[in-house]
């Protein structure tokens, strides 16, 4: 069992949880990802490794209530334990060897760009964020992603922040003022890390993208992960999550992304009526 | 006097047509009486060729004389001295090839049905018995066991018997491997499996679930930080293959391994299950072992009309157990053989908002001959020209075998293996580095669990020779 620490909410849809797993803690490192199970009944979902700390060999990941688990999971407060922790998964990225790289962070996203940004702030690397968010009302870890770099670029769909677009927008109004980025890094729903390289291999700009399809054991045994890179089967939990997002199939990883839809959303009635079922009784 | 009897005694099942729309395990076992009577056909000969049949040695003859005297604990003693998991090889060994296969009554007539007495007496001892198993005292050596497979279940017992500090890590939420995900219920029970394990830890086996041994510990830790003078690695062959043919990475295309696993590990077939799984109309299997058996019947039992095995060979090279394939025949399932898949057929586009556009809607095939033995000995499949045909199917399976997981070897300097990733390792078990060893399906490629429980068993002497050396 693996006991929750901390859980702080970031805004309406997204929470901030640190669990008790010590030997995890110790190994992990930016870009890669735990896979966890609620219960005895529930199913196995990876989520990335926002930040770890090896001293108090806690983990901390960031969630979306998208479906089922994740409203389960946040039905847990700190001191409940969920069953099944498991980690760290997948290769850790690689950063090495950059002198100015742009971290592009969409949505939930940005939990995982975030680590990644600090990662190379911390070994001297020159690093703009570039997050956008739907509205200013669902904006997270602002401070966080503040503090790891040197020019925050902050963008909103509707301009509800006062800087109204996608991050494609900034990022090209970066590289048109000279920016001279040498790498960078786009993580999100998949639409917009399509957007971000399209753009940059225009620009020739070696770009990086973190992978986030159907998975279910996440050690390599089953392929329920599989992507088309290069014109290649790779198994995003083992081979990445990291790709060369100039090579990656995007319009196929997004069929297989809707895989189970339709299941995923009757689960999710169901649990809502369970809960509202459960909120009448009490 | 022996029962001279040519026949086995048929073992009662659940009718075809019932079975096939359950989980439940389709064979029921021996009642007393009717294992008193089979073993009574045991003509207890001088040389026991049945024994070196049987991977691990069990006593056969030994163990069948006492169920005929009715010692149903007894028998069950005498196969402990030999295997840590009666209840799981009396149910998925391919008896006709290994024990049965060697027994006297089987020159004229049906052998001896060991596989059926072998499971009876391991279920009547889990059922009944409460006197543990015996073990030497404690010696204070520790080994570590990566991976809870039948080969390390197996090296962890033998090695805890001998007194040794055992501790296995498992990747997955629990222990079993291929008994777990793999093997789906309806041919071994999970509860059995529990069983088993549960019987280890009885023995002081300690169990370490959700610890992937390459990335949270590495081989080398484990060694000096965490003082295991050996270490078995049972990590098995989990990665699957793929035929690399157009339309393989469309919705409904599955590895077996990931099929299984949401249905046997997952439990995706039961309705409080949070792991959902496809519940398709028709599907195709490509592949012919005992692994492609197990998909097919499962995808029947979540409700497909048209289940197709579809295998380049022909029937008689099936790979699969002889039982396992007539079971699924009786279920129903249809067989192409002599047809190898080239390409899976999308929806047709249409609007690529549409949610079930890129889903599989059907297979193209050709049909094979068998032409000339090749170096294995095996007719080597042809394509038949102007043979090419489709058959509609909203689900493929591809259960082509599979190789060991690259994990391992990536993040263990100095473990050789050979090219598909298989663990070099010598006729004791041992590897390239000192104090470690290995068995089961990481070293010989996938293989059959009886198979994986004797390597675990040679590497627990070995690893037992090897710490008594040096102490």
């Amino acid at each position: 069992m693996f006991s929750i620490v901390e859980k702080r909410r970031l805004n309406d849809s997204m929470t901030l949880m640190s669990m008790e797993a010590p030997f995890i803690a110790r190994k992990a490192q930016a870009g890669q990802f735990i896979i966890l199970r609620v219960n005895e009944y529930g199913e196995r979902i990876p989520l990335t490794i926002a930040d770890y700390d090896r001293e108090k060999g806690t983990i901390t990941i960031i969630y979306q209530k998208v479906g089922k688990t994740t409203l389960l999971l946040d039905t847990l407060e700190v001191g409940d334990a969920i069953l099944d922790f498991i980690g760290p998964l997948g290769k850790a990225s690689e950063l090495e060897g950059h002198k100015k790289v742009a971290v592009i962070g969409g949505g939930a996203g940005c939990a995982i760009a975030y680590p990644q940004a600090k990662a190379l702030h911390n070994m001297g690397v020159q690093v703009d964020i570039i997050a956008g968010f739907r509205s200013k009302d669902i904006i997270i870890l602002e401070e966080e992603m503040r503090a790891v770099c040197d020019n925050l670029y902050l963008m909103t769909d509707d301009g509800s922040n006062g800087h109204k677009g996608f991050v494609t927008a900034a990022l090209q109004e970066n590289i048109d003022n000279g920016a001279n980025y040498d790498f960078v890094i786009a993580i999100g729903p998949l639409p917009m890390m399509r957007a971000v390289c399209n753009l940059t291999k225009e620009q020739n700009i070696e770009t990086m993208i973190s992978m986030n399809p159907i998975m279910i054991d996440g050690t390599g045994m089953c392929g329920g992960c599989r992507l088309t890179v290069g014109g290649e089967t790779k198994f995003a939990c083992i081979d990445g999550p990291d790709f060369d997002g100039h090579k990656v199939d995007f319009d196929e990883a997004m069929k297989r992304l809707r895989t189970y839809g339709e299941q995923e959303a009757e689960a999710t009635r169901e649990f809502n009526c369970h809960l509202m079922e459960g909120a009448k009784n009490a | 006097m022996p029962n001279m009897r040519l026949t086995k005694n048929p073992m009662p099942s659940q009718e075809p047509n019932v079975r096939n729309k359950n989980f439940q395990e389709v064979t029921l076992g021996y009642t007393d009486e009717m294992a008193l009577d089979e073993a009574q056909r045991c003509l207890n000969c001088k040389n026991k060729p049945c024994v070196s049949g049987c991977p691990v040695n069990i006593h056969i003859p030994e163990f069948i004389q006492k169920v005929a005297a009715g010692d149903f604990e007894g028998a069950y003693q005498v196969i402990a001295r030999s295997s840590s998991l009666p209840a799981v090889c009396g149910r998925v060994c391919p008896q006709e090839t290994q024990c049965e296969g060697k027994c006297v009554r089987g020159i004229k007539g049906e052998p001896v049905a060991i596989g059926r007495l072998e499971r009876f007496v391991a279920d009547w001892h889990n059922s009944h018995a409460t006197v543990q198993t015996i073990t030497a005292p404690k010696n204070g050596h520790k080994v570590a066991i990566i991976g809870s497979g039948p080969a390390g279940l197996t090296c962890a017992g033998d090695l805890a018997k001998m007194g040794y500090d055992v501790t296995i890590y498992e990747a997955l939420h629990l222990a079993g491997g291929v008994l777990v995900y793999g093997i789906p219920e309806f041919r071994l029970p999970k509860a059995i499996v529990q069983k088993e394990v549960d019987n280890l830890k009885a023995l002081g086996v300690k169990v370490e679930t959700n610890m992937v041994i390459g990335r949270i510990l590495t081989i080398e830790e484990l060694k000096t930080e965490y003082g295991y003078e050996a270490i078995f690695l049972g990590t098995g062959a989990g990665l699957p293959r793929f035929m690399n043919i157009p339309g393989e990475n469309l919705k409904g295309v599955y590895s077996a391994n990931e099929f299984l696993t949401r249905s046997n590990l997952m439990k995706a077939y039961r309705a409080d299950s949070a792991t959902p799984i496809q519940h398709a109309k028709n599907v195709a299997v490509v592949g012919g072992g005992n692994v492609a058996m197990d998909a097919a019947r499962t995808a029947k039992r979540l409700g497909a009309e048209n289940v197709y095995i579809i295998y380049r060979r022909g029937m008689a090279e099936l790979p699969a157990r002889k039982e396992e394939i007539e079971h699924a025949e009786e279920e129903g399932i249809i067989f192409k053989t002599l047809t190898n898949p080239v390409e899976i057929l999308p929806t047709a586009v249409t609007d690529p908002r549409d949610p079930d556009y890129g889903w599989a809607a059907g297979i193209r095939c050709v049909e094979m001959e068998l032409g000339e033995p090749d170096a294995s000995g095996r007719r080597r499949p042809i394509v038949k020209e102007d043979s090419e045909f489709e058959l509609p199917m909203d689900c493929v399976i591809m259960a082509l075998g599979t190789s060991p997981n690259p994990l391992l070897k990536a993040t263990t300097p100095g473990l050789d293996t050979q090219k598909r990733g298989e663990i070099i390792a010598d006729e004791n078990g041992l590897t390239s580095l000192e104090g470690v060893y290995a068995g089961g399906d990481a070293v010989t490629g996938a293989a059959t669990v009886i198979l994986a429980m004797g390597a675990g068993k040679t590497a627990a002497a070995a690893i037992d020779k090897y710490i008594q050396s040096k102490a």
